[in-house]
C-alpha cells in the first residue's frame, strides 16, 4: 500500500490505485468529465490534470497509477490555468443553451464552467449545427451539439451493457457519435436501455420521452422498484406537477446500479394513459332496478357504453338470472350494462353476494386469483381475506403462466 | 434464486441458461451476464430451442428440441460421471439417491441424448466438460424450463445437475430460477398459492393450521385448494361459481382461451380489480378500479429474495383505490355480514390496518422468513434477502451453504418423458411461446405505454427460413397458426432464431395471442402448470 501526499496531506492507497481514485477515498476533489466510476478510465479529456512532483508535465489523475513518496498538487496553478483552458475549449463548441436545456442543473459540464468561472465565448469561427433528435427510435433524442465527446455512453454501452452500440467516426473537428455505421439506434442493434443517456454528463443524450416535461429543479424524484420483471431494479420516478414524467437510474440502487431496461426506464407512461379505471363499475343486474334509475336519472351513476359478454350466454341459458329481478322499463339498458356507481354500492353489492354465496355454497364455491403485481402487504391480505373470511385455500396467481 | 444476481454476475466461472431468454425478459441480468462473459471471461453457455439473443455471445448453443430437456440434461450429467468429473466430496456429505441418479443417467449416452435432443453429441461432451472444468457455475433458468408437462421433473434435472457438480450453497453457482414478473416471488411467499400459507407453511400441516387459526381466530380449511388452471376447469364445472381477480388477465395469459371464454362466462360471480378495462372486464361483474405501483407504498420481493420498497408517487386516478384499501373495506363487510365471525381475543383476527407497517406487522410475526423484515431496517437502508428470521439478521444472499433446507440434497432421478402435445399429419409444426424485450406479458401495461408500443407495435410470429421457403413466405407477409383449438394470424418475422417445424408466437396482443392455441389438457401432475412451450399447430400463409 503505498503513502503518497496529495496537498500536502498524507494518504494511502491501494496498490495501483489512481491519484483520483487515492484522492477520493481522502475526500479531496478532483474535477473530472470523461471518467466515470463504473467505467474504464481513457484520460480523454483533460479535466482532472494535476501537478506530479519531479514529473514532467501535468498528468491526469484518472489514468495516472500512485507510487510510493509520490507528491501530487491538485490545484496548481498550471493545473487550474489547463482545466479553463479545457472547459473553454469545450465551450468554443457548445451552444449557450443552458437556459432551456434539460439538463440544466445537473449537468457536470455547466458546474465545471460554473466552478471555474469560464466566459461561453463569442466567436464567428465553426460551431457544430448537427439537427436535433435525428434518430426516429421513441427513447433516446440526441443532440450532438452538446456533445463533448468524452465517451462515457460508448463505454456504458461496451462495458456495461455490452451491445456495442455506439461509436465515434470520424477525426478531429468532424468527430460525431454514430450509432452502428452512422444507422438508427434500432438497426444498430441498440437495446433502448438508457444506460448512455444515463451516463452522459451533459445534455448531448436525454431522454426522448421526457422532452419539455420539467427540468432536474422542478420535480421531485420519489425511489421506487420496477412494476414489469422480478430482477427487481430501483429507480426515482420524477415527478411534476402530479404526474410521473421521467425515470433515472440511480447507482446505489441494490440491484441495478445505474442500468436499467427498456421497460423500467421507459415503460412507465401507462400509469397516465386515459383508459385508466377511475370508478367501480357493477353490471346492473347486480342493482336494485327502482335505485338503478334514481340514481342514473340524478346523473350520480352512469351507464357505460360497455356490455360485458354476458347476455349473448344467457340466451344460451348457460348462465343463472333467477335470482335477479331485472330488467327495467328503460330500453336503453340491459342487464348486462356497466354502471359506473360509488364504491359503496359497488363493495356492497360484492360483500352481500360472497357472504350470500358463501352461506348458500361453502367457501369452496371461492376461488382469488391473486396478483404477482400487486405488493406482499396486498398479497398478504388477498390471501387472509380467502382464508380467514371465505374459508377456503383456493388461491393463486399467475407464477404458473 | 438460491443465488444472488451479483455473485453471480461476479462470481460465476460458467454460466448455464436454460429456457430462458435472459436478455430480453431479465433484460439487466441479461446484461450482466453479457458482461461477465466479455469483461471477466466467464463460460457461456445456452440450451434453448430458439436461437435467442443471449445464444448469439454463448461459448457453446445447444439447440434443443422444445420439451427434451430432461434428455439433454441427463446426457451431459453422463458425461460427467461417465468422466468421473463429478463432485464425490460434496455427493457424500450433502446428498442422497445418488446412486438411483447414476443408474438413470448411465442410460443417456452422448448418443441416446442426441437422438431425443436433436443437439450433436459432440456438443454434449463439449458442454460437460466446461462444466466440470469452471468451478463454480451458475444454472440459471425461467419458464423454458416450468411450462412443460414435465415441468417439476425438469426442475429436478437441473438440480442434479448442479449438486453433481458441486455448485449448490457457493457463491457463483446455484439453481435460479428467473421470476418473470415484479413481485411473483412476494405473491408465494405470502401465500398466494393453494398449499400454502405466508413462508410457505403447508395449509395440511396440523401445526401450521393451529398457529394460524389462533391468530386469526377462525377454523380454517386444511385441504389444499384449487390451482389457477383447476379454477377455470371449477367455474366451467360449476363448482367454483364466485371467481376474485385482482391485477391479472385470464383472457390472455392462460391456456387456451376459448376455453376460459366459456369458463368464465359459466361463472356465477366474477370481481375484478384492475387497472384498465383488460380483455377480462367483459366478463367480470364487478369491476374495483384499482391503484398502479407509482400510486402506493409498499414492499415487493424480487427474484434473488431481496425484499425492496415501493413509494407513492403520484395519486390515483379519479376513484381509483389502493388493493389494501378494497380488500379491507371488503373484509370488514364480511365480517359485518357475518361470513365469518372470528375470536375477537385472537391476535391478527381483525382488518384494522391503518397502513402497509401494520400488515408488515403481521406479516413479521406470523412468518419465519420474513420475522426480521421491518419497515423500520427497510427505511433504514437495509436491502435484505430472506430468509431473515429475526431482527438482527442480515439476510441469506445465497441459500443451502453448508447444509441444504431439508438437512440432505436430494438426487431426483428422473426420465425423459414426451411432451403431451405431439405434431401430426394435420398439425405437423410445434409452436413454442413467450415473450418479447418491448411487451410484457399479456401486454395490459406495455400496450399501453407510448414508446414500447411505438418500438413494437404488432404481434410477430417467428418463422424458419425453411419453413418461410417451403411456403412462399416473406418476411411481414400475414400467416396462419392453427391449433386443434384455435387459430391466430400475425405478421410473420422470418428469422434464423427458429429452426424447422418450429414457430414462436407470444400474447402481448390480445387477438393474435398464442393462448388461442394453447392447450390447457397438458397440466404437469405437480405444480399444474401449462403446457405452453409445446402446442402442435398448422402453419399457413393467409
Ligand atoms: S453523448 Fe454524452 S456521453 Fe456520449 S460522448 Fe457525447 S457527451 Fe459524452
Ligand atoms: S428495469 Fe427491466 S430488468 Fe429491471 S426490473 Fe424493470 S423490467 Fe426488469
Ligand atoms: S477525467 Fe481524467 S482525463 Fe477526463
Amino acid at each position: 500500500m503505498p503513502t503518497l501526499t496529495i496537498n500536502g496531506q498524507p494518504v494511502t492507497a491501494p496498490e495501483g490505485a489512481t491519484i483520483l481514485e487515492a484522492a477520493r477515498a481522502a475526500h479531496i476533489h478532483i474535477p473530472t468529465l470523461c471518467h466515470h466510476p463504473d467505467l474504464s478510465n481513457v484520460g480523454a479529456c483533460r479535466m482532472c490534470v494535476v501537478s506530479v512532483e519531479k514529473a514532467r508535465g501535468l498528468q491526469t489523475a484518472c489514468t495516472t497509477p500512485v507510487f510510493e513518496g509520490m507528491t501530487v498538487h491538485t490545484d496548481s496553478a498550471e493545473a487550474i490555468a489547463t482545466r479553463r483552458f479545457v472547459l473553454e475549449m469545450l465551450l468554443t463548441d457548445h451552444p449557450n443553451e443552458c437556459m432551456t436545456c434539460e439538463v440544466n442543473g445537473d449537468c457536470e459540464l455547466q458546474d465545471l464552467v460554473y466552478d471555474y468561472g469560464v466566459e461561453w465565448p463569442q466567436h464567428d469561427g465553426a460551431r457544430h449545427s448537427y439537427a436535433f433528435d435525428p434518430d426516429p427510435n421513441p427513447f433516446i433524442a440526441i443532440d450532438r451539439n452538446k456533445c463533448i465527446l468524452c465517451g462515457r455512453c460508448i463505454r456504458a454501452c461496451t462495458e456495461m451493457q455490452n451491445r456495442d452500440v455506439w461509436s465515434f467516426a470520424s477525426r478531429g473537428f468532424a468527430t460525431k457519435l454514430v450509432a452502428g455505421a452512422d444507422q438508427p439506434l434500432l438497426d444498430a442493434g441498440c437495446e433502448s436501455c438508457g444506460q448512455c443517456v444515463a451516463y452522459c454528463p451533459t445534455g448531448a443524450l436525454f431522454d426522448k420521452m421526457s422532452l419539455n416535461k420539467g427540468r432536474p429543479s422542478q420535480v421531485k424524484k420519489v425511489r421506487t422498484t420496477c412494476s414489469f420483471c422480478g430482477v427487481g431494479c430501483n429507480f426515482d420516478l420524477h415527478v411534476r406537477n402530479g404526474k410521473a414524467i421521467r425515470v433515472t437510474s440511480a447507482r446505489n440502487a441494490p440491484v441495478n446500479g445505474l442500468a436499467l431496461c427498456v421497460k423500467g426506464r421507459y415503460g412507465y407512461d401507462y400509469i397516465h394513459n386515459p383508459e385508466r379505471l377511475t370508478r367501480p363499475l357493477v353490471r346492473a343486474k347486480w342493482l336494485d332496478p327502482a335505485r338503478l334509475a334514481q340514481q342514473v336519472a340524478d346523473g350520480t351513476w352512469q351507464v357505460r357504453e360497455k356490455a360485458g359478454r354476458r347476455s349473448q350466454q344467457t340466451e344460451n341459458g348457460q348462465r343463472s338470472t333467477s335470482d335477479n329481478a331485472w330488467p327495467t322499463d328503460n330500453p336503453a339498458l340491459t342487464i348486462d350494462h356497466f354502471i359506473a356507481v360509488d364504491w359503496d354500492t359497488a363493495l356492497d353489492v360484492t360483500a352481500t353476494k360472497l357472504a350470500q354465496e358463501k352461506k348458500r355454497h361453502g367457501g369452496r364455491s371461492f376461488a382469488f386469483l391473486a396478483s404477482a403485481k400487486c405488493s406482499n402487504e396486498e398479497n398478504f391480505l388477498f390471501a387472509k381475506l380467502t382464508r380467514q373470511l371465505m374459508t377456503t385455500n383456493s388461491i393463486d396467481h399467475c407464477a404458473r403462466l | 434464486m438460491t443465488n444472488s444476481i451479483r455473485d453471480i454476475a461476479e462470481e460465476s466461472r460458467c454460466i448455464f441458461i436454460i429456457g430462458s431468454n435472459t436478455t430480453e425478459q431479465h433484460p439487466v441480468i441479461g446484461s450482466k451476464i453479457r458482461r461477465a462473459k466479455r469483461q471477466r471471461g466467464a463460460k457461456l453457455i445456452v440450451a434453448d430451442p430458439r436461437r435467442i439473443d443471449i445464444a448469439e455471445y454463448a461459448d457453446l448453443y445447444l439447440r434443443h428440441r422444445p420439451g427434451t430437456d430432461i434428455a439433454l440434461l441427463n446426457g451431459i450429467m453422463h458425461v460427467i460421471l461417465r468422466d468421473g468429473q463429478q463432485d464425490a466430496d460434496f455427493i457424500a456429505a450433502r446428498t442422497e439417491g445418488f446412486d438411483e441418479l447414476a443408474a438413470t443417467v448411465a442410460k443417456y449416452t452422448p448418443e441416446v441424448a442426441s437422438a431425443i435432443t436433436g443437439v450433436p453429441a459432440a456438443k454434449i461432451e463439449a458442454a460437460a466438460r466446461m462444466m466440470a472444468e469452471h468451478r463454480p457455475g451458475a444454472l440459471l433458468y425461467a419458464m423454458g424450463i416450468t411450462q412443460h408437462k414435465m415441468g417439476v421433473a425438469n426442475v429436478m434435472s437441473c438440480a442434479n445437475l448442479q449438486m453433481l457438480l458441486g455448485n449448490m450453497g457457493v457463491a457463483g453457482g446455484g439453481v435460479n430460477p428467473l421470476r418473470g414478473q415484479n413481485n411473483v416471488q412476494g405473491a408465494c411467499d405470502m401465500g398466494g398459492l393453494p398449499n400454502v400459507y405466508s413462508g410457505y407453511q403447508p395449509v395440511t400441516q396440523a401445526e401450521a393450521q393451529a398457529k394460524f387459526e389462533a391468530a386469526w381466530g377462525v377454523p380454517l380449511d386444511n385441504r389444499v385448494g384449487l390451482t389457477v388452471t383447476e379454477m377455470l376447469k371449477g367455474a366451467e364445472e360449476g363448482t367454483v361459481r364466485c371467481l376474485y381477480i385482482v391485477g391479472e388477465n385470464p383472457m390472455t395469459s392462460d391456456p387456451d382461451l376459448r376455453h376460459v371464454q366459456y369458463s368464465l362466462d359459466k361463472t356465477e360471480f366474477i370481481v375484478l380489480q384492475e387497472l384498465f378495462y383488460s380483455e377480462t372486464a367483459p366478463y367480470a361483474d364487478v369491476i374495483f378500479p384499482a391503484a398502479s405501483f407509482a400510486e402506493k407504498e409498499g414492499t415487493v420481493t424480487n427474484t434473488e429474495r431481496r425484499i425492496q420498497r415501493v413509494r407513492k408517487a403520484v395519486e390515483a386516478p379519479g376513484e381509483a383505490q389502493l388493493d389494501t384499501w378494497i380488500i379491507t373495506q371488503l373484509a370488514r363487510r364480511l365480517l359485518a355480514l357475518g361470513a365469518a365471525e372470528p375470536d375477537t381475543a385472537a391476535p391478527f383476527g381483525g382488518w384494522n390496518y391503518n397502513s402497509p407497517q401494520d400488515i408488515m406487522a403481521e406479516i413479521n410475526a406470523l412468518t419465519p422468513s420474513y420475522a426480521g423484515v421491518t419497515y423500520r431496517r427497510i427505511e433504514a437502508g437495509a436491502s435484505l434477502q430472506w430468509p431473515v428470521p429475526n431482527e438482527s439478521h442480515p439476510g441469506t444472499p445465497i441459500l443451502h451453504v453448508g447444509k441444504f433446507t431439508r438437512g440432505l440434497g436430494r438426487f431426483a432421478a428422473v426420465d425423459h418423458t414426451p411432451p403431451g402435445e405431439r405434431p401430426d399429419a394435420d398439425y405437423p409444426t410445434v409452436m413454442t411461446t413467450g415473450r418479447v424485450l418491448y411487451h410484457w406479458h399479456g401486454g395490459e401495461m406495455t400496450r399501453r405505454a407510448s414508446g414500447l408500443l411505438a418500438a413494437y407495435p404488432e404481434a410477430l410470429i417467428e418463422v424458419s427460413i425453411e419453413d418461410a421457403q417451403r411456403l412462399a413466405i416473406e418476411d411481414g407477409d400475414m400467416v396462419r397458426l392453427v391449433s386443434r383449438r384455435g387459430a391466430v394470424e400475425a405478421k410473420a418475422w422470418v428469422t434464423e432464431r427458429v429452426s424447422r417445424d418450429l414457430v414462436f408466437a407470444t400474447f402481448h396482443f390480445p387477438d393474435q395471442a398464442a393462448n388461442w392455441l394453447t392447450s390447457a389438457e397438458h397440466l404437469d401432475p405437480v405444480a399444474k402448470i401449462p403446457e405452453f412451450k409445446v402446442t402442435a399447430v398448422r402453419l399457413e400463409k393467409v
